[in-house]
């Protein structure tokens, strides 16, 4: 056992992968030798090398370009867009290229890429490095997504994307980096489209990813004192997306809330409303009622980012007062 | 990026422009050292591409092939001079107007044909079509129809094969119109910081589109011109002529199998038709086409390999062969069911499924 920060976890994963796949290799911006901008790759060049861990020029076309003809070439890839938010300046390749080439060409093309960006708020960086944008890739047909919320899952989930023959993009959250957890021993292979129930509850579902999860968790603890039982599930993944468990946890509960950090329309949550209306209706006691970030650009004053991102407070009194 | 805007000039209506005339054949090429029989196969693989061509158009006149297509026609001299140098297991990149490069490189004129017709026997089983043509069995690796984004692609697989330790090389070809979107700037720096065995091969057929390339790039050479600023050699080649370019070519392989990274190379040639089946071409300025139709490289090829020596029964027999293998293909692609419904949800995962959900 072994503490690990969410950071550290990043590396930790990534390396696991490497040494067991010596053809696996990684590029981006700043990730050799200044161990990425938010030091999720730090030691990496130093163990694997520069020809495996190779920094970019900033031209993320061109990295998620390489990283589509390396893999369906034979060379299994990590590649590293240093925000989500430059996922726009090449989501020609991450949503013409990479999503669509093994259909439209009847199953020719295999492509075993892994795409790691950092997403999401909390840093005050203001509307073009702050985004929550795992819908924008969600919505694509032919993308795998994955959010974790905790280093064990990132480990696991790395490892999982990585051994995976299709295009996964891995969310890492920017606010859950300093957080930590204890490791296990040995090797940690997770499976992709597994959500997980992280707090049983009797009253209420929780639907939450990746910075939302550990405030669901905090809100579910004031619900408690609040006499509501409520059930927290970690999605994790979006794409396979893990419907049985919230299916199974909604027809115990009667109720369902989602936790979104991404704005409002067409956010995640979005597809899981619709899936519960129509597959739990008749379980349900209640309204879908889900809690966002409003349809605006993120403010950077640590005032206005704050209350446009659900708090722990606005997540707890929302889902009080829907249970009434 | 299909434009299926206008059937006649109307707004694009650059007739009044002078005419961009082609530079006369170089009789010296019929001296360059290529072996005879690198010559006949040269001729035979432009007869491909071109009555291959020239039927896929009869079939969309037909109503036939649906959606849109970009044919080669005059073109053919680039493909056939690239993939005669390449070795078998290169890698091809195209655009949309990838026919050409996908025959060149030896895939099945029949499933080709199946594919434009949208039939379950085509080569991508109907779910690709015109723009999308791949044979990844033939390293053709695809045909790409957003403008760019397969130099990037390319880079990758050289990438690959260098991390690999063949001594394979990636080729992308593209018309004049990429070389003003940003992905062509990104792959080219990226190419020559990475040291990558790859060639850029601009087709300049002298339109974007529909629009004269020169109204709309800064240089007057859209590839070459910017050659200097990636510290690349300025290469531009006659594109009509096959063993100007199977020579041209042969040096940016050296170059790649030497280690010495990427080349940029222009080739200047002439579509004979419309930029898609929508577009007539009738902006084009008076002379132009016909001056180009004389400078057409398979009626050039022809001449020369007489004067070589050839015996005009040997040509008339390759193409009367390609002619047969021609209507073979059409008959097969014709006798194909159109693609039953079970295709819709197949191949998306590598597991041959496309389930989102449990």
């Amino acid at each position: 056992m072994a503490e690990l920060s969410y950071r550290d976890a990043v590396a930790f994963g990534i390396a696991q992968e490497m040494r067991r796949d010596p053809t696996l290799v990684m590029l981006g911006e700043d990730i050799a030798g200044a161990g990425g901008v938010f030091k999720t790759t730090v030691g990496l060049v130093e163990e694997f090398g520069p020809d495996r861990i190779r920094d970019t020029p900033i031209s993320e076309q061109a990295i998620l370009g390489a990283a589509m003809g390396a893999a369906m070439t034979g060379t299994p890839v990590i590649a590293e867009i240093m925000f989500s938010d430059f996922l726009a300046v090449c989501f020609d390749i991450l949503a013409n290229e990479i999503a669509k080439s093994r259909y439209m060409t009847g199953g020719q093309m295999t492509m075993p890429l892994v795409v790691r960006t950092a997403n999401g708020g909390g840093s005050r960086f203001g509307a073009q490095h702050s985004q929550s944008v795992e819908n924008w890739c969600m919505m694509i047909p032919g993308l795998k997504v994955v959010a974790p919320s905790t280093p064990v899952d990132m480990i696991g989930l790395m490892a999982a994307a990585v051994r995976d023959p299709d295009p996964v993009v891995m969310f890492e959250h920017k606010s859950l980096m300093a957080g930590k957890a204890e490791i296990p021993d040995g090797e940690i292979l997770d499976e992709l489209g597994k959500a997980a129930v992280v707090r049983e509850g009797t009253d209420c579902t929780i639907a939450a990813l990746a910075l939302m999860v550990p405030r669901a968790l905090e809100a579910a603890e004031r619900l408690a004192a609040d006499g509501i039982s409520a059930e927290v599930v970690d999605v994790r993944s979006l794409v396979p997306l893990d419907t049985q468990t919230l299916l199974s946890s909604t027809e115990k509960t009667g109720r369902f809330f989602t936790v979104e950090e991404n704005p409002r329309l067409c956010g995640w949550g979005a597809e899981l409303a619709s899936i519960i209306a129509d597959e739990a209706f008749w379980n349900l006691d209640g309204p879908v009622v889900r809690i966002t970030t409003p349809h605006i650009p993120l403010p950077s004053a640590e005032a206005l980012e704050d209350m446009a991102i659900p708090s722990v407070d606005r997540i707890h009194t929302t889902i009080r007062d829907a249970m009434g | 990026m299909s434009t299926e805007a206008v059937g006649d000039a109307g707004l694009y209506d650059y007739s009044d422009r002078p005419p961009r005339l082609p530079d006369p054949v170089d009789a010296s090429n019929a001296s360059l050292d290529i072996p005879l029989d690198q010559r006949m196969a040269m001729y035979e693989m432009q007869q491909v591409l071109r009555q291959f061509e020239k039927r896929a158009y009869d079939l969309f006149m037909q109503n036939l092939v649906k959606g849109t297509s970009h044919l080669s026609l005059g073109m053919e001299a680039v493909a056939t001079g690239f993939a005669s140098a390449m070795q078998p297991d290169d890698y091809t990149f195209a655009t949309y107007r990838g026919h050409a490069h996908t025959l060149a490189r030896g895939a099945p004129l029949g499933p080709v044909m199946a594919e434009l017709l949208g039939r379950e026997n085509g080569i991508l089983k109907g779910k690709g079509g015109s723009m999308h043509l791949t044979s990844v069995e033939h390293n053709m690796m695809g045909s790409y129809a957003i403008i760019g984004a397969h130099l990037c692609i390319a880079n990758g697989a050289a990438w690959s094969a260098q991390m690999r330790g063949t001594d394979q090389v990636a080729v992308a070809f593209f018309g004049d119109g990429t070389t003003n979107i940003g992905a062509f700037h990104e792959a080219i720096n990226f190419a020559v910081v990475w040291n990558l065995p790859v060639i850029f091969v601009c087709e300049n057929n002298l339109y974007m589109e529909y629009t004269p390339i020169d109204l709309v790039t800064a240089v007057p050479h859209p590839a070459a011109d910017r050659a200097a600023a990636y510290g690349l050699e300025s290469i531009i080649v006659d594109g009509n002529d096959p063993d100007a370019v199977f020579i041209e070519a042969s040096r940016a392989f050296d170059k790649a199998r030497s280690g010495n990274g990427p080349s940029l190379v222009e080739a200047v040639t002439y579509r004979h038709g419309g930029h898609s089946r929508a577009d007539p071409g009738k902006y084009r300025p008076a002379g132009e086409v016909e001056a180009w139709l004389d400078r057409d490289p398979i009626p050039m090829y022809h001449s020369r390999l007489l004067e070589l020596g050839v015996p005009e029964g040997d040509l008339a027999t390759i193409q009367k062969d390609v002619a047969t293998r021609v209507d073979e293909a059409t008959d097969f692609a014709k006798a194909g069911a159109p693609p039953g419904g079970e295709h819709l949800f197949t191949d998306m995962w590598a597991d041959g499924g496309s389930a989102w959900r449990n």
